[in-house]
């Protein structure tokens, strides 16, 4: 099984999170802000992270700058999931080695559209339309 | 709904735009059209029914569209997109290197998402087309569709359902909540209503054609018709896309299916027959090393 760190200051919108990501069939940790997350990281590197940008700590920006230079940190793919949905703050977020960018709102078809286009599920094909 | 009303609207239906509605899709109805009948004035679909028969041709009109727009998004399927760069694209590089030129036809181009994706796929391919000329065709049944097709404005749920985040970036531009494809590659797409009911002759020959979930409301002898004029619309070794529930097996022999790529058809007179082309173990070449990417 997958797993997939979903950092998040808000609970609600990390339980939100949680419940589309399990009917994915993935295994959730959940972080509360970058350095929680970190920790996280070094305890073992997730498949996936599902990141906001805004948090008290340390924000998602600076987080994915320190988990691409661990060691095996390029592997994991990050997807950015933030009310920063300006364009220049996703250029920003690209040239920091994100994979992927969810502008909030979201729902569950975008979040599997989004894992589906960095290759972390396989959506089936549309039997019909 | 009474089973009159029914009745008449899937005849309307059914002679205005080849939807083939089974006799139980009475829910399809009231939810495509109790919106249009309140947006009208209209209490319940009875009365839009009894505008209709009094002759609204503008209502008549509004119902059609109501009942043969629907969802889409960029990349929708993503297979098809990945023929049309690793089969599709390659070849006809190949086979018009010397005319330099490439028509393709969006037969149901909708709000615009499937036409700037293959838009994008071409822009993406740089250096491979500079000097060719690129005409895209989108034509649909709907004005309405066609308007916003031409805006090429979409609201940020459109843009995160299968478009790549890096070509949002490229090719959009942010419009407070909405965002705008740019206006280079909106020029690349020309938009015309058309009915595939009617004849269609005079677009000329495309040398690919995307026909993608609008033959599925057709009943069989319209969809074997459609396919008909689309065999002679079609260059000999051109390609057509179908969408993923839709085929040609069993109802023309006009066209062949792609045995390893689902979706993708040639016609039956090319000389590059699918069986042959890809069974040799000659591989297509891949896009990125023709464009020496």
């Amino acid at each position: 099984m997958k797993t997939c760190l979903v950092v998040d200051d808000s609970s609600v919108v990390r339980k939100i999170a949680r419940r589309i990501l399990e009917a994915m069939d993935f295994e959730i940790i959940e972080a509360e802000d970058g350095e929680k997350a970190l920790e996280a990281c070094k305890r073992g590197l997730p498949d996936a992270v599902l990141l906001d940008w805004n948090m008290p700590i340390m924000d998602g920006y600076e987080f994915l700058g320190n988990l691409r230079r661990m060691p095996g940190g390029e592997r994991p793919k990050v997807v950015f999931c933030t009310t920063e949905n300006g364009i220049d703050h996703i250029a920003r977020a690209l040239e920091a080695g994100a994979n992927e960018y969810i502008m909030k709102p979201f729902d569950k078809d975008i979040v599997a559209a989004k894992f589906q286009e960095v290759g972390l599920i396989q959506l089936p094909s549309p039997a019909s339309i | 709904m009474i089973p009159p009303d029914y009745e008449y609207l899937r005849k309307v239906l059914k002679d205005l735009s080849g939807l083939d509605l089974s006799a139980d899709k009475q829910y399809l109805i009231e939810s495509r059209l109790l919106p249009l009948a309140r947006k009208t004035g209209l209490a319940n679909i009875g009365e839009l029914v009894q505008k209709m028969r009094g002759g609204s041709p503008s209502l008549i009109n509004q119902v059609v569209e109501a009942m043969t727009t629907n969802e889409t998004f960029f990349f929708r399927d993503k297979v098809p997109f990945d023929h049309f760069r690793e089969t599709i694209m390659p070849e006809i590089l190949r086979t018009r290197a010397g005319r330099k030129s490439i028509r393709i036809w969006c037969a149901a181009g909708s709000t615009g998402q499937e036409p700037y994706s293959i838009a994008m796929c071409l822009k993406e391919m740089g250096v491979a087309l500079a000097g060719w000329r690129v005409d895209i065709l989108a034509t649909d049944l709907s004005q309405e569709v066609l308007e916003k097709s031409k805006s090429g404005i979409y609201s940020q749920f459109e843009v995160q359902r299968g478009l790549p985040i890096q070509l949002l970036v490229k090719y959009f531009k942010q419009m407070g909540e909405l965002w705008q494809i740019n206006a280079d590659v909106r020029a690349m797409v020309q938009h015309r209503q058309l009915n595939l009911l009617h004849d269609f002759s005079h677009l000329g020959a495309f040398d690919v054609i995307f026909c993608r979930n609008v033959l599925i409301y057709f009943d069989q002898q319209t969809k074997i018709n459609i396919f008909g004029r689309l065999a002679k619309a079609i260059e000999p070794d051109g390609f057509l896309v179908l969408g993923a529930a839709e085929t040609v097996v069993g109802l023309t022999e006009a066209f062949k299916p792609f045995s390893d790529r689902r979706g993708l058809y040639r016609p039956s007179s090319t000389q590059n027959a699918p069986g042959r082309v890809w069974a040799t173990g000659t591989a297509a070449p891949k896009l990125a090393a023709i464009a020496g990417m």
